[in-house]
């Protein structure tokens, strides 16, 4: 074939996509808002209660503590590309089985037992999530299967409500540091953050597990281990569901096998509000923590509204939809 | 397109040849994929694999670079035997491939994709540097085109110096300034004794940048040969085997005879308007018009991003027009959904067949989705008359119905030809085809060509682009040529070759292309 020698060989071409502030705002931005609704619900529940402001952050900050952790073991796993339903009953197997072994415990022993059930529960979520990639069967089938499996653990463990956990465990939970009225509840919140996730997601694990999420061909072919990845993903929801678990035990001082039934679904709001797309590969772990606050709150709100609580769950889910909504909207309002 | 190559006799050497694959062979179930397969790559060559679609060129690249393992023959690389078990494992043995899909993760930035593969950012940036392009890595890779994702894939293939870059049809998505550079890339392979394995349907750029060519049919090798000495009609009577090419040659002959391509000017005065956009802007478009007529295929050529995509879109429903206007069959419109431009009649074959189909429905099913269109057809669909109809659009363009269950098991070409169904069992009098040959191979090439043409000559309008150049002669009555967003010439198709398209579409003049 002849052709004219090209005319632009030399010529560069340049790629220009979205301006930077668009671009920081698509991947930041719904964080940011996340944490902005938190703010502006404040004055409002301010205005309604009538206790000491110390008092009542570190209530929110207890009452929201397990679904913090909950809502961060889901919020890893939906990253990944998966969800997992199991969560809320695993996270009642842990709650039973420390409140039925640490009610003569010393404190140490305890703490060191919180260790020892963290490492099972990663355990046994990672073999929930090699079952997933070993038979290829879909995510929501397998976690559903083990929703039920740990549910019958729970009740095999502890029938009814009982047991309980050393005051200074407890402690962990519902005191504050040293006397600056910071809750132990949110720092509890916000070491695990930083100490387990922060590192991860800047290190190839991390990106990996975005990666396997957001398309899983493309990361076989980059020469990610999928399946090592996904496995790795469960294993890491299930440190943060240990945490969950053991957040219930310290908070309630108590173990009920039913205790993390309503984590659950109450894990994929938080997830879906913290701006975490269920489709995988988009989001973080910050967005979700607020997004666990605010579901909290609203709920606190509500009672303190005197709203029957039989429908504040209708308030709750309108809410979901509505924040999803609009910035589902925004969302679209910058890409274009 | 770079000079023909040379030391293309560097492959006689005694030393083991760089890459050497025995016997390969890999079914799926019941299906075989690929029967037996030899290739041997020398160092220092250009090595083209060849195949019609289904052949079995993807299925052995995946075997070379680890992707699926095989279930018989051996590979072995300088002479010693290693079967790469992993893409990962095939790098570090010296091959690098750049894959059909892009192996870059959509929501993630360049930068984070280079860190996950442990790539280093300012070799990758030193090869983009190489090939003059720009791309800032802070950009999240599902904001780009993909055109420079193939190029990013290629720069950090390139990073690793390999062995062997294996290249799986990387010009099919590129435009032709950037598979100049593609070619340039080959041709500094081989100056530093390196090798590269080139798939591609293209003919004309194994004439010119490949020093071999293994040919394969139905899964096995069917033999290797010297490009530039056989020339296209060898390559394609050996890919297509003795009997076919010779009812393919009888065929053309026939068409030929049957259907003069250009349309003489005196017709195209009587031949009545179709469709006219007058001044259309929208997105780099910047004011494009044109008439096309009845029973006229007007190609559209353009380098990436020429403002052909918004073009196409605006027309068939998918973006708002800004400004300008639209006119079918007399009346004026502007098309707010896809489903306002189906109702006049205008379809589009999309470039990314699988954005038009239903990959999980079968063949049936897919051709015969616009014909529950009609509102006023509540009730039961009548299968009889469905069935009719997509049997008639099936057999007009020979499509091979043995995986018809799921779209998405067929073929490149037989899913390209479902989407060109579809309209045919509908009915229409405007067809946009949007690169409607990407990726598929030259047998069925010939068929869409030679159906576009039937087509035109039964009275319909069809406005055509494609990235490979050499086309547009062969099917358009007229070209208009655009650049940034205008229409640069109209050239007569007869008139339209390489050289002078290549100049009009980077917005030279005229006269300077003439010269």
């Amino acid at each position: 074939m002849t052709t004219a020698p090209a005319p632009t060989a030399a010529a560069a071409v340049e790629f220009r996509g979205a301006e930077p502030w668009r671009r920081a705002l698509r991947l930041h931005g719904w964080t940011i808002a996340v944490w902005l609704v938190l703010l502006a619900m404040v004055p409002y529940w301010r205005s309604l209660s009538q206790q000491d402001f110390k008092f009542d952050v570190q209530a929110l900050a207890i009452d929201a503590l397990p679904l913090c952790f909950a809502a961060m073991a889901q919020a890893v796993v939906v990253i990944s590309g998966g969800i997992d339903l199991s969560i809320g009953s695993l996270m009642g197997v842990v709650n039973v089985l420390s409140a039925r072994e640490m009610v003569d415990m010393s404190f140490r022993q305890a703490l060191a037992f919180s260790l020892l059930l963290i490492v099972l529960t990663a355990l046994a979520s990672g073999f929930t999530g090699a079952i997933i990639t070993l038979t290829r069967i879909p995510d929501i089938v397998v976690t559903l299967g083990m929703l039920f499996v740990w549910q019958g653990v729970a009740l095999w463990i502890m029938e009814i409500p009982g047991g309980g956990v050393p005051i200074d465990y407890s402690d962990l939970a519902v005191g504050d540091l040293g006397s600056t009225g910071i809750p132990n509840a949110a720092v509890a919140v916000f070491a695990a953050f930083l100490i387990i996730w922060v590192p991860l997601r800047w290190l190839r694990p991390g990106l990996a597990i975005y990666a396997v999420g957001s398309n899983r061909n493309s990361a076989y072919l980059s020469g990610i281990g999928v399946a090592r990845t996904r496995v790795g993903a469960y294993l890491l929801a299930g440190v943060f569901t240990g945490l969950a678990g053991l957040a219930l035990s310290a908070s309630s001082g108590i173990g009920d096998p039913n205790s993390g039934a309503t984590y659950t679904l109450n894990s994929v709001a938080a997830v879906v509000l913290g701006g975490v797309s269920l489709l995988g590969g988009v989001g973080g772990l910050i967005g979700v923590i607020a997004a666990a606050y605010v579901l909290t709150l609203s709920k606190i709100i509500l009672l303190l509204r005197g709203t029957d609580p039989n429908y504040a769950n209708v308030y709750q889910g309108a809410l979901i939809i509505l924040v999803v909504v609009i910035g589902g909207l925004l969302t679209r309002k910058t890409r274009s | 397109m770079p000079p023909p190559p040379s030391g293309s006799d560097a492959m006689n050497d005694e030393a083991p040849p760089l890459l050497e694959a025995r016997g390969v062979a890999k079914h799926y179930g019941p299906v075989v994929a690929l029967r037996s397969a030899d290739l041997s790559v020398a160092a220092g060559e250009v090595h083209a694999l060849l195949g019609a679609n289904g052949a079995g060129k993807s299925t052995l690249v995946k075997c070379l670079t680890g992707v699926i393992r095989q279930d018989a023959g051996t590979v072995s690389v300088s002479g010693r035997a290693s079967r790469p078990r992993s893409p990962m494992h095939a790098a570090r043995i010296g091959l690098a491939p750049v894959f059909q899909d892009p192996a870059l993760v959509p929501d993630l930035s360049v930068a984070q994709n280079l860190r996950l593969t442990g790539s280093s950012v300012d070799a990758v940036a030193s090869q983009l540097d190489a090939m003059s392009l720009k791309v800032s890595f802070r950009e999240l890779v599902g904001d780009l085109p993909l055109p420079i994702l193939r190029m990013l894939d290629l720069a950090r293939a390139l990073t690793h110096d390999p062995q062997l870059l294996i290249l799986d049809e990387i010009t099919a998505a590129l435009p032709s300034d950037l598979a100049e550079r593609v070619f340039d890339v080959m041709n500094e392979r081989r100056e530093r004794g390196r090798s590269v394995l080139f798939i591609t349907h293209r003919l004309a750029e194994v004439i010119a940048t490949c020093d071999r060519a293994t040919i394969l049919r139905d899964g096995q090798d069917v033999g290797t040969m010297v490009p530039r000495e056989g020339g296209e009609a060898r390559i394609v009577e050996i890919m297509l085997g003795p009997e076919a090419a010779r009812a393919e040659a009888e065929a053309a002959g026939r068409k030929e005879a049957e259907v003069p391509a250009p349309v003489a000017g005196a017709e195209e005065e009587e031949a009545a308007a179709v469709l006219e956009v007058d001044d259309l802007r929208v997105g780099v478009v910047q004011g494009i018009s044109f008439t096309l007529r009845r029973g006229e295929i007007l190609g559209l050529a353009a380098l990436e991003g020429q403002g052909q995509d918004e073009l196409f879109e605006a027309l068939a429903g998918q973006r708002r027009v800004e400004g300008g206007e639209l006119r079918m069959e007399g009346k004026g419109f502007r098309p707010r959904h896809p489903y306002d431009a189906i109702r006049r009649r205008i379809v589009l074959v999309p470039p990314d067949r699988l954005l038009a189909l239903l990959p999980q429905r079968s063949v049936r099913e897919n051709v015969s989705a616009p014909l529950y269109n009609t509102p006023l057809r509540w009730g039961p669909i009548n299968m009889r008359a469905e069935g009719r109809r997509v049997r008639r659009a099936v057999d007009a363009l020979q499509i091979d119905m043995r995986a018809a269950r799921q779209v998405r098991r067929l073929s490149g070409g037989n899913q390209q030809k479902v989407t060109i169904a579809r309209w045919l069992a509908s009915g229409f009098a405007a067809l946009l085809c949007n690169d409607p040959t990407r990726g598929i191979d030259v047998g069925t090439k010939r068929q869409v060509y030679a159906l576009l043409r039937e087509l035109a000559a039964d009275g319909a309008a069809i406005l055509f682009f494609s990235s490979e150049l050499a086309e547009f002669p062969l099917v358009c009555d007229r070209v208009l040529t655009i650049y940034g967003g205008r229409v640069t010439a109209e050239l007569p198709g007869a008139a339209a070759d390489e050289a002078t398209l290549l100049h009009a579409m980077h917005g030279l003049e005229a006269d300077e292309a003439a010269a």
